[in-house]
């Protein structure tokens, strides 16, 4: 068996040691000769210095000024007039020279006229064996002085009120809860609802929905919900009416729509934005966000994009006043995926 | 009145009530379902006007529409489309088509307001559609601002931006930014729902919603953004491209500067 090389500098017969037996010693190469700055040699440089920090800092007197004319001066009469935008601007100008002016003149200041020699500190000696010793002299001094180990009752009661002090911080975190449960899994519309308008609140009957129609929706009573918020972020629904042959509902689905008006969840099944970019004539619905599309005749199935479940479907029918009504709540949770959907 | 209590036994007066409760339901029918149907309106034009209308339409728009308007592979059915329909596509030179494409650009109008009258004549002649919005409908000096903000920013702000700077759509569509429309253009596209714009007709958006919305869009035309270089109003992408620039650039720029010796 042949010997190998396992590449220490020991081994005899490496290789590439030609030119390489003395190593070059690196030597210190020292700083680099200093060099005079103009202002250093010249006065007159100096004097010019001197006076473009001083402009400096007053153009950031000015800005100081500029914002107070701009706050006081300018009296605004009606909201959205042209003078708000000459005072935002003033604000913002006077602001950003008044911080600038005095950013740059120091710096300036300091490039320019302040010693700029070059120091150098040398290292400090190690320190010796007995100055540790000593350090570990004074400790115990200390620890000896408080007199700890012979009063136990301070000591107990420190350790115990140490122990407690972070729980009220743990009990703070208490506030985060409680966990949400299954108000996820749940919306504001159940069997008999009305679908009406966002914002107003009107009922929609379903002659008024007309082919090509976009209806924004929000469930009836949300105006006047508790949390109203919380609730139209889940239960708002587009609406839209299409040629019926062009629907094609799966089986179990065929009465979730009325001739030809289909109601869908506004919450994208990525992320949550609402899908409300309706093409009416390929039938597509776009998420702006991440342009995630759901084909409307195949019952909104993702046809691009990152989203990975098709848009809820809301039931709907009609009452007997011709209003459209849920049939019941969604029969999935809307929106994005949570931990405990499954 | 005593002679009408007096007749009250007569053999017609049940046949009488019968007629009086009939107008009576027929007539709040109409005004109930009214709604939708009002906009059908032709008896505006003229004959002349639609003969006239006949003519430009066999030279400009058969071709594709067909000579009855009946559509054909190219070009879709325009019976029932309405006068407003016609309007806008011609008034806004989307109509004559340029080239097929995703969809039909905006460019100088090829006709006069009179020819495209005439030519919203003949097509309103075809079958009933929603007609060319009258002065009163398009008056704004009464209107609600912000309660028009708040319908686009529900209705229409998804696709054409908060601010009514337009977005983009699937494949090559896109909405147009809203700057510089004529109120009686943008009446239109709501109540037509141009190519892939769906309709938001009088029953869901009442037209004085509309006018709420002209006097918004009004509104964001005369007044500019209050603070300052809007960027096309794009939001992240023109802002985040600004301050990746311009920004970055100041902030390299004084690192070099900061850290530059004095000369």
């Amino acid at each position: 068996m042949a010997r190998r090389n396992d590449g220490s500098p020991n081994t005899p017969d490496r290789v590439g040691t030609d030119g390489h037996a003395e190593v070059e010693r690196f030597h210190d190469p020292g700083l680099p000769p200093h060099r005079p700055r103009l202002a250093d040699k010249d006065p007159r440089a100096a004097k010019r210095a001197e006076k473009q920090v001083a402009i400096l800092f007053l153009i950031s007197i000015v800005g100081t000024i500029l914002f107070f004319v701009g706050y006081f001066a300018i009296e605004i009469d009606e909201p959205g007039s042209s003078d708000l935008r000459l005072q935002n601007l003033l604000l913002g100008l006077g602001t950003a020279f008044a911080m600038f002016g005095i950013g740059i003149g120091i710096v300036h200041w300091a490039k320019t006229l302040m010693p700029d020699h070059e120091v150098v500190e040398s290292r400090k000696p190690v320190t010796k064996e007995s100055e540790r010793a000593e350090a570990e002299q004074i400790l115990g001094d200390i620890i000896e002085e408080t007199g700890i180990k012979r009063r136990p009752l301070i000591r107990n009661t420190m350790l115990v009120a140490m122990i407690l002090a972070p729980f009220p911080a743990i009990a703070i975190f208490r506030d985060l809860g409680p966990l949400p449960g299954d108000v996820l899994r749940h919306t504001m519309w159940d069997e008999g609802v009305r679908l009406t308008l966002d914002p107003t609140g009107t009922p929609i009957r379903a002659s008024d929905v007309t082919i090509g129609s976009a209806v924004h929706v929000i469930p009836e009573g949300l105006n006047e919900a508790e949390h109203k918020l919380e609730e139209k972020a889940k239960a708002v629904v587009l609406l839209m009416r299409l040629n019926p042959e062009d629907l094609s509902p799966s089986e179990g689905r065929e009465d979730w729509g009325y001739e030809g008006i289909v109601a869908y969840s506004k919450i994208c099944t990525h992320v949550g934005c609402p899908v409300a970019l309706y093409e009416q004539q390929t039938h597509h619905l776009l998420c702006p966000c991440h342009q995630s599309t759901f084909d409307l005749t195949q019952e909104c199935k993702v046809i691009f994009g990152p989203a990975v479940r098709p848009l809820p479907q809301l039931p709907i029918t009609v009452d007997a006043e011709g209003y459209l009504v849920a049939q019941s709540d969604f029969t999935e949770p809307v929106g994005p995926s949570f931990w405990e959907r499954g | 009145m005593k002679a009408l209590s007096q007749r009250r036994r007569h053999p017609l007066t049940a046949v009488a009530l019968l007629l009086m409760g009939l107008l009576l339901t027929g007539g709040l029918y109409a005004v109930a379902s009214g709604a939708n149907e009002a906009k059908a309106q032709t008896s505006t034009f003229s004959a002349e006007d639609i003969a006239e209308g006949e003519k430009l339409f066999i030279a400009n728009c058969a071709t594709c529409h067909g000579m009855e308007a009946g559509g054909t592979e190219t070009g879709p059915s325009l019976v029932g489309v309405g006068a407003a329909a016609v309007h806008f596509q011609v008034g806004t030179g989307r109509m004559p088509l340029q080239m097929q494409g995703p969809q039909a650009m905006e460019k100088p109008a090829q006709f006069n307001e009179e020819e495209t009258r005439q030519m919203a004549a003949y097509v309103a002649s075809l079958g009933p559609g929603p007609a060319i919005p009258s002065e009163e409908a398009l008056d704004t000096s009464d209107a609600d601002v912000a309660h028009g903000g708040e319908l686009f920013r529900v209705n229409c702000a998804m696709c054409h931006n908060a601010a009514a700077a337009g977005g983009a759509l699937t494949q090559g569509k896109f909405a147009p930014a809203l700057s510089g429309v004529s109120d009686a253009h943008a009446y239109e596209a709501m109540v037509t729902g141009p190519q892939n714009m769906p309709v938001f007709n009088d029953a869901t958006l009442p037209p004085e919603g509309k006018q709420d919305i002209l006097a918004f869009l009004n509104y964001i035309d005369d007044n500019k953004s209050p603070g300052g270089a809007a960027l096309g109003s794009l939001g992240p992408v023109s802002e985040g491209l600004f301050l990746w620039i311009a920004g970055l650039g100041v902030i390299i720029a004084f690192t070099i500067w900061l850290t530059s010796r004095s000369s």
